[in-house]
């Protein structure tokens, strides 16, 4: 909590007079801003990609379906039935549910039309709800015994590319993040240096009256922190628009998979915490900038 | 207390340049006693500005020791020095008034520095200011004063925190002879009450004016004594 303090002291009015700019002024703000806004950005797709990532994993690991392709209708039945018995006398079987005529058609629908599958040999489908995720090839084993015809499809083997761009994509924006905290903390100490310049005068001045190192860093911490914080709140609003926009058109396209990408109910505070990160980085690196500057004088 | 600020063989040079033949200062051994006012006299380029720098510690010097209020303030640890600073007075040259600052707040900038009260403030800069004739112009910026009207702000916010001395370098060149007069005035009074003054000018014509100012002369980089301040014993010394 004191090192929280000391990166935001208190400064009486009349010494930060001393840096006379007010604040938003140069560019080094609005540098900060867009890159807060980059930042959001980034972090909001990392997370709503972790959320779709835990979704399509959640739900999918956990659940296989099983086939039976086999054109003659009674063996097609036969090894369903005997399918359907094995499956519901096995402890890592969890659910067993045969999709029924009328879904399998509904399913069907947008390749072959409403006329109907009546005469069409079809696979038998069977979705299976399992109790752990490893119990496939154990299942497959089993099923080859009774139902020669029968082939069960583990989800997971199905969506592993799916499952590996997005990893590849979250890890891509943990990455972003953390260039743009280190771009951040550059961009404060080169203001901070050009800030130092700019008002070299009054610091030699203070300096000779006895001015410690500290007091004179609390003045730019204290200014510089409180531009990031502004510029912070500006990045965090422009990107919330810009991720509330995007959200809608995601919500308009009514797609399952693209609507599993969304922030976790926990992702906003993450969102709102960057900009006071970013706040505490700047305060941090001005004080660091200043004080190793004023240690070069006497 | 003999002597409040002591020089032993001092040297300073700037730069690389190598040997004592390329030292701005050379060998100053010499004492100031508490309580004295001293001129500090030479042709411009003797040192004058060098000396003064190492007296108000922006400067240390390149061989030698510095005894400062009894300490050596060549080895004194850096996170030391504000506290020497803050017991010593400027007046610079050319003013170094921070010009976004009204007077008010530019002689008010020490005692803040120190950590003096705002509520505590008031009165000394007022009465600061009334004493230097400028009490009517507290909120005014320095660019809109004189250059005597400024130079009598920098001395306010030289003295404003009662230092124990107060360095003056050519503190009465950009003024006229009455101003100069005053200022003088105004430095013999600080010294009544007991402030070590140090003025450095190159006009002689000052030295007549304090009464009881004694004079050290730099030529070449190097210390002679015409009044004797170096060698006899300091005036306030028991």
């Amino acid at each position: 909590m004191r090192r929280l303090t000391a990166l935001f002291p208190s400064v009486r009015a009349a010494d930060r007079r001393l840096l006379r700019e007010g604040r938003l002024s140069g560019p080094m703000p609005w540098v900060l801003a867009v890159m807060l806004f980059l930042t959001t950005l980034a972090a909001a797709g990392g997370l709503a990609l972790g959320q779709a990532a835990q979704r399509m994993g959640g739900g999918l690991e956990t659940r296989a379906t099983v086939q039976i392709v086999q054109a003659d209708a009674d063996a097609r039945e036969r090894q369903a039935a005997v399918t359907l018995t094995a499956l519901r006398g096995d402890p890592a079987v969890r659910s067993v549910e045969r999709v029924g005529a009328a879904e399998m058609a509904a399913l069907l629908e947008p390749w072959l039309g409403a006329q109907g599958t009546d005469d069409l040999p079809l696979p038998v489908l069977i979705d299976v709800g399992l109790t752990r995720a490893d119990a496939v090839p154990d299942l497959a084993r089993t099923l080859a015994r009774v139902a020669p015809d029968a082939r069960i499809d583990d989800h997971r083997a199905a969506l592993a590319p799916v499952s590996r761009l997005i990893g590849t994509l979250r890890w891509l924006a943990l990455a972003i993040v953390l260039l743009m905290t280190a771009a951040t903390g550059f961009v404060v100490v080169l203001a901070a240096a050009s800030a130092l310049d700019t008002h070299r005068g009054t610091i030699d001045v203070m300096h000779l009256l006895g001015a410690t190192d500290i007091q004179v860093a609390r003045l730019f911490q204290r200014r510089i922190a409180l531009d990031a914080l502004f510029a912070g709140l500006i990045g965090l609003g422009a990107g919330m628009l810009v991720l509330t926009l995007i959200g809608r058109q995601l919500a308009g396209l009514e797609s399952e998979l693209v609507g599993a990408v969304a922030l976790p109910a926990w992702g906003g505070g993450v969102l709102v915490a960057l900009p006071l990160a970013t706040t505490l980085l700047a305060a941090a690196a001005a004080r660091w900038t200043v004080v190793r500057a004023l240690g070069r004088l006497l | 207390m003999g002597s409040i600020v002591r020089f032993e063989n001092v040297g300073l040079r700037y730069g690389a340049d190598g040997g004592s033949d390329g030292e701005t200062l050379s060998d100053l051994n010499f004492a100031l006693a508490p309580g004295s006012f001293y001129f500090l006299t030479g042709a411009s380029g003797a040192g004058k500005t060098s000396l003064l720098r190492l007296l108000y510690l922006a400067q240390r010097p390149t061989r030698g020791a510095i005894h400062l209020f009894d300490e050596d303030i060549v080895t004194v640890p850096r996170d030391r020095l504000p506290g020497f600073r803050r017991r010593i007075g400027v007046v610079f040259q050319d003013f170094r008034l921070i010009p976004y600052l009204s007077v008010y707040d530019n002689v008010a900038l020490p005692l803040r520095v120190a950590g003096v009260e705002e509520r505590d403030l008031d009165t000394p800069v007022r009465e600061m200011l009334a004493w230097v004739g400028l009490a009517s112009r507290a909120d005014t910026r320095p660019a809109t004063l004189s250059g005597g009207e400024q130079q009598r702000v920098a001395i306010a916010r030289a003295v404003i925190a009662r230092p124990e001395i107060l360095v003056a370098d050519e503190p009465t060149g950009n003024v006229d002879p009455e101003m100069a007069g005053r200022l003088l005035h105004l430095f013999d009074a600080l010294n009544r009450l007991g402030t070590t003054i140090v003025v450095a000018t190159h006009d002689i014509h000052l030295l007549s004016r304090v009464s009881n100012a004694q004079t050290l002369r730099l030529e070449g980089g190097r210390l002679s004594d015409p009044t004797g301040a170096l060698r006899y014993p300091p005036r306030n010394s028991a």
